[in-house]
């Protein structure tokens, strides 16, 4: 037998797994919870509503999230073309040089509707070229793009220190990091979108970069399903081999591929700088290019998917530092500890508890699982 | 009537909600050889599974020389003397032969006694029943017909009184197969039971002395062999008549179109495999390429069609040359009229996670009729993957279905429907049924026939025998990446076979 199981309904492949394997990540971190001594029933308390109870908790939830979603949409991106891009954390971190120099140049001449969009394009750019020498090296010398990507986060972290020390500082400043972007470069708050409900919000960086992030989340699923170079990368994606009878250019495809990877990560660094800090700090992107792989996975790489986990790990940064703050014995290593988990049951161990749900859905309803497609062997 | 060495009582098996097996009763006889055959996904495989302990019955006996017993592994199985020999060789290709065959029954730890134990035992197996294999001999060097033998006697080894085979002369020669039944009758005589899998008729008129038919996961019939046909057991395993062999006119073959000139091919490794090929194709002919897998055949259709690279040679396509040398693009080739259908579908002909639609246009998404700017016209393709759906009867029907769920045969249909649609001049086709069932056998032939019949250039490259006869109007043998001989389709299998096999080297040269 070829496929010993059947195929399942779309929202229990797209709604249901997903919801019991990250169930299943947080029983285990309860338990965790437990092993430091502490309730895990008033952790999680405190997690979901640092993260939701009140506007403040909301707003902050929607601002990591925004990154989420970028660095996800990256991952996806390379991901339906076959390659694993894990450099989006160097793609977004470099992306901040060309974000601080048209900042810095045009803070003081133009409002910030006309320097957010050459921002972006900066950002873009920067994380696309980024990304070009990897896919380049991949493309056509068989550099493992895994290998490259990674090696290529640690000289963005490099050239980001030189650059910030060297020339994008003040002169005067001892500190790293470019001076205070005046207004031109700071983006609009939204929280006053969560106001309309009715909360109430002290200050919080959620921005209008989100609005950025839904927009690329929609063009990405253009991109993947409706345009023919999306169906060229999903060709390659599933078989090179498909993709070479097809006519599809290897070299092309991966190039592409990788450079609207790599924008999309660069795009990333918008909403900590522009829409946050107002400025380009060492580290700034503080492991977001990472969270977008555990975004990605959980998401299935859809952006549909990708938005609601982004959400999901915005909740758990936003929670987790009320968390550590409510509740001593639990430090911020706590939440890397249940990003992990989520990681572990929603990727790698994606599929554990698909022939079970498979064979409860059988026993229920067989229809459900296409036994109509099965009827049709005979011909 | 000799005791049941087995005997199988209303087993059932389900995978999620398909029934591969259904109230299966079967009982095969001690010291004789039993066929099962069926179309693709009747549940061969699965019941011998079962046998062998890969997977648990849902419910049913099974019982072993009388005794019930409870196969929970392979361990359970071997334990019982059962022994399989698998589709795909289980061995390990850089050991020896000695090493494979203790290969998980060492019984020391120090590895020189059991050799030497194995040794001896391996000396008397093969004295008792023809089976010389050089003990020594590395794996990989062995031809598959010998790599079999190690099979046998790796199962022979573990004390197995009952042996199945699963389609074991797919990967041989008609010399080796021969050799092979040779073999199993001796193994027979010695009083072993032997279980055949198969879908060749012709093997199981040949060996077999009872044959079961089984059909969409039931046993349809068990009928002693000299007492049924080839005819009535096509019937039994689809379910209605079959035509065994295509009908057909005379070729009318019109001028060249597709031409192959000197055409060498080496493989990643750097091996000659396909060596100065040089062979045309004419409008209105079916051309047949025959050969034992693993001659260059894949290889050379690679080259053609765009997708290997070539040390040297060229095509003509209506008298205009495409050099292969270079990076010739699959896409021109296609765009100058050379539609091509993989031999492996799976991989290569058809990305088995898209939708039925989308590997409609698999190779021609480049083609205006399915694209608005850049984006896909995902009307105009559903609507096109319809209308090939009802012309190539490819069931289900459903054009948003996964194409991993479709069977075997209704894939290749994708992938002919695709190809054929385009209306090319030259259409070349990689084992056009491998993998594929009775039903849509016939419905593949006809269809290439009414190809020919258009005015177009088909070749057809397959393993198997029957279907190059019954296909080709002209049937060239190829043998270690050369055209080894020409034939018309009525030449003899012994003919055709001993070219395959590369005698008569010097006479086909001429």
């Amino acid at each position: 037998m070829s496929t010993p199981y059947a195929k399942l309904p779309a929202w229990a492949d797209y709604g249901l797994i997903p919801v019991i394997n990250l169930a299943v990540a947080f029983v285990v971190a309860g338990f965790v919870v437990l092993l430091v001594g502490e309730n895990p029933f008033r952790a999680a308390v405190v997690l979901v509503e640092g993260a939701f109870g009140r506007g403040q908790g909301i707003a902050f939830t929607l601002f990591y999230a925004t990154t989420f979603i970028f660095s996800g949409l990256s991952v996806a991106v390379a991901a339906h073309c076959g390659l694993f891009n894990i450099g989006g954390e160097g793609q977004g971190y470099i992306a901040g040089l060309g974000i601080g120099i048209i900042c810095l140049a045009f803070d003081s001449v133009l409002p910030w509707w006309l320097t957010f969009p050459l921002a972006i394009v900066a950002a873009a750019a920067m994380g696309a070229l980024w990304a070009l020498i990897p896919a380049y090296l991949q493309a056509k010398r068989g550099s493992h793009i895994v290998i490259t990507t990674i090696m290529f986060n640690f000289i963005a972290a490099s050239v980001m220190v030189y650059a910030l020390v060297g020339f994008l500082k003040p002169a005067i400043s001892m500190a790293p990091q470019t001076r205070t972007f005046l207004d031109g470069a700071q983006l609009p708050k939204l929280n006053w979108v969560i106001e309309l409900f009715g909360a109430k919000i002290r200050s919080a960086p959620f921005n209008i970069s989100f609005l950025l992030a839904l927009a690329m989340a929609f063009l990405v699923w253009v991109l993947i399903w409706r345009t023919r170079l999306g169906y060229e990368m999903r060709t390659y994606g599933h078989s090179s081999k498909a993709a070479r009878y097809a006519g599809i250019s290897e070299t092309r495809i991966i190039i592409i591929a990788m450079m609207i990877s790599g924008a999309l990560a660069g795009m990333m660094a918008l909403n900590p700088t522009m829409g946050d800090q107002h400025n380009v700090a060492l580290e700034f992107v503080s492991g977001a290019g990472f969270v977008g792989i555990a975004v990605a996975l959980m998401g299935r790489l859809h952006p549909v998917g990708i938005v609601l986990a982004a959400i999901l790990f915005g909740m758990l940064y936003q929670g987790g530092a009320e968390l550590a703050f409510e509740m001593p014995a639990i430090s911020r290593d706590m939440i890397v500890i249940i990003q992990g988990l989520v990681i572990l049951f929603a990727g790698a161990l994606e599929h554990m508890f698909r022939p079970y749900v498979q064979a409860l859905f059988a026993s229920l309803s067989p229809k459900s699982v296409g036994i109509e497609a099965i009827k049709g062997k005979g011909a | 009537m000799a005791q049941a060495a087995i005997e199988l009582i209303g087993i059932n098996k389900s995978f999620g909600a398909v029934r591969a097996n259904r109230d299966i009763n079967l009982e095969i006889a001690r010291g004789t050889i039993h066929g099962i055959v069926g179309e693709n996904g009747a549940g061969k495989s699965t019941l011998m599974s079962i046998l062998y302990g890969f997977y648990q019955a849902d419910s049913g006996e099974i019982s072993v020389g009388g005794q019930p017993a409870s196969i929970k592994s392979p361990n359970d199985a071997i334990a019982l003397g059962i022994g399989m020999v698998h589709q795909h060789f289980m061995l390990v290709d850089n050991f020896t032969v000695l090493e494979n065959v203790i290969l998980g029954a060492e019984s020391d730890a120090l590895l020189k006694k059991s050799i030497a134990k194995a040794r001896s035992e391996l000396e008397r197996l093969e004295r008792e029943y023809g089976l010389e294999v050089d003990p020594d001999a590395i794996i990989e060097e062995l031809p598959v017909g010998l790599q079999q033998r190690v099979e046998i006697l790796k199962a022979l080894y573990r004390g197995a009184e009952i042996l199945i085979l699963d389609e074991p002369t797919g990967v041989l020669t008609p010399a080796e197969a021969d050799h092979l039944f040779r073999i199993l009758r001796q193994l027979k005589e010695q009083g072993k039971t032997i279980v055949l899998i198969t879908h060749k008729l012709r093997e199981i008129m040949a060996i077999t002395d009872t044959v079961s038919v089984m059909r969409q996961g039931t046993m349809v019939a068990t009928r002693q062999t000299t007492k049924t046909t080839v005819g009535e057991l096509a019937e039994l395993m689809v379910g209605r008549r079959v035509l065994l062999r295509v009908e057909k006119g005379e070729a009318e073959a019109g001028g060249v179109k597709l031409a192959v000139k000197n055409l060498t091919v080496k493989d990643s490794r750097g091996v000659t495999m396909v060596d100065d090929v040089s062979f045309d194709v004419r409008a209105g002919e079916i051309v047949g390429i025959a050969g034992v897998a693993g001659n260059g055949q894949s290889e050379m259709l690679e080259a053609i069609s765009g997708i290997r690279r070539a040390i040297s040679g060229s095509v003509m396509l209506d008298g205009k040359p495409i050099d292969l040398t270079g990076a010739a693009d699959p896409g021109e080739l296609r765009d100058r009229g050379l539609a091509h259908v993989p031999e492996d579908r799976h991989h290569v002909g058809l990305v088995l996670a898209f939708e039925e639609n989308e590997n409609s246009i698999l190779g021609y998404h480049d083609d205006p009729r399915y694209l608005r700017g850049p984006f896909l016209d995902i009307d105009a393709i559903r609507d096109d993957a319809r209308d090939k759906i009802a012309k190539y009867d490819i069931r289900p029907a459903d054009c948003r279905l996964k194409t991993a769920n479709f069977s075997g045969g209704n894939q290749q249909k994708i992938v002919l429907a695709r190809e054929m649609e385009q209306d090319p001049g030259v259409l070349i086709v990689g084992q056009p049924t491998r993998g594929v069932d009775v039903g849509a056998i016939e419905f593949i032939h006809k269809r290439l026939i009414a190809m020919r019949d258009q005015g177009k250039a088909v070749l057809v490259v397959s393993v198997e025998l029957d279907e190059i006869r019954s296909l080709s109007d002209r049937i060239l043998v190829m043998f270690a990446g050369r055209i080894v001989g020409e034939r018309g389709p009525e030449a003899t299998e012994g003919e055709l076979g001993l070219l395959m096999a590369g005698v008569e080297q010097r006479e086909a040269a001429e």
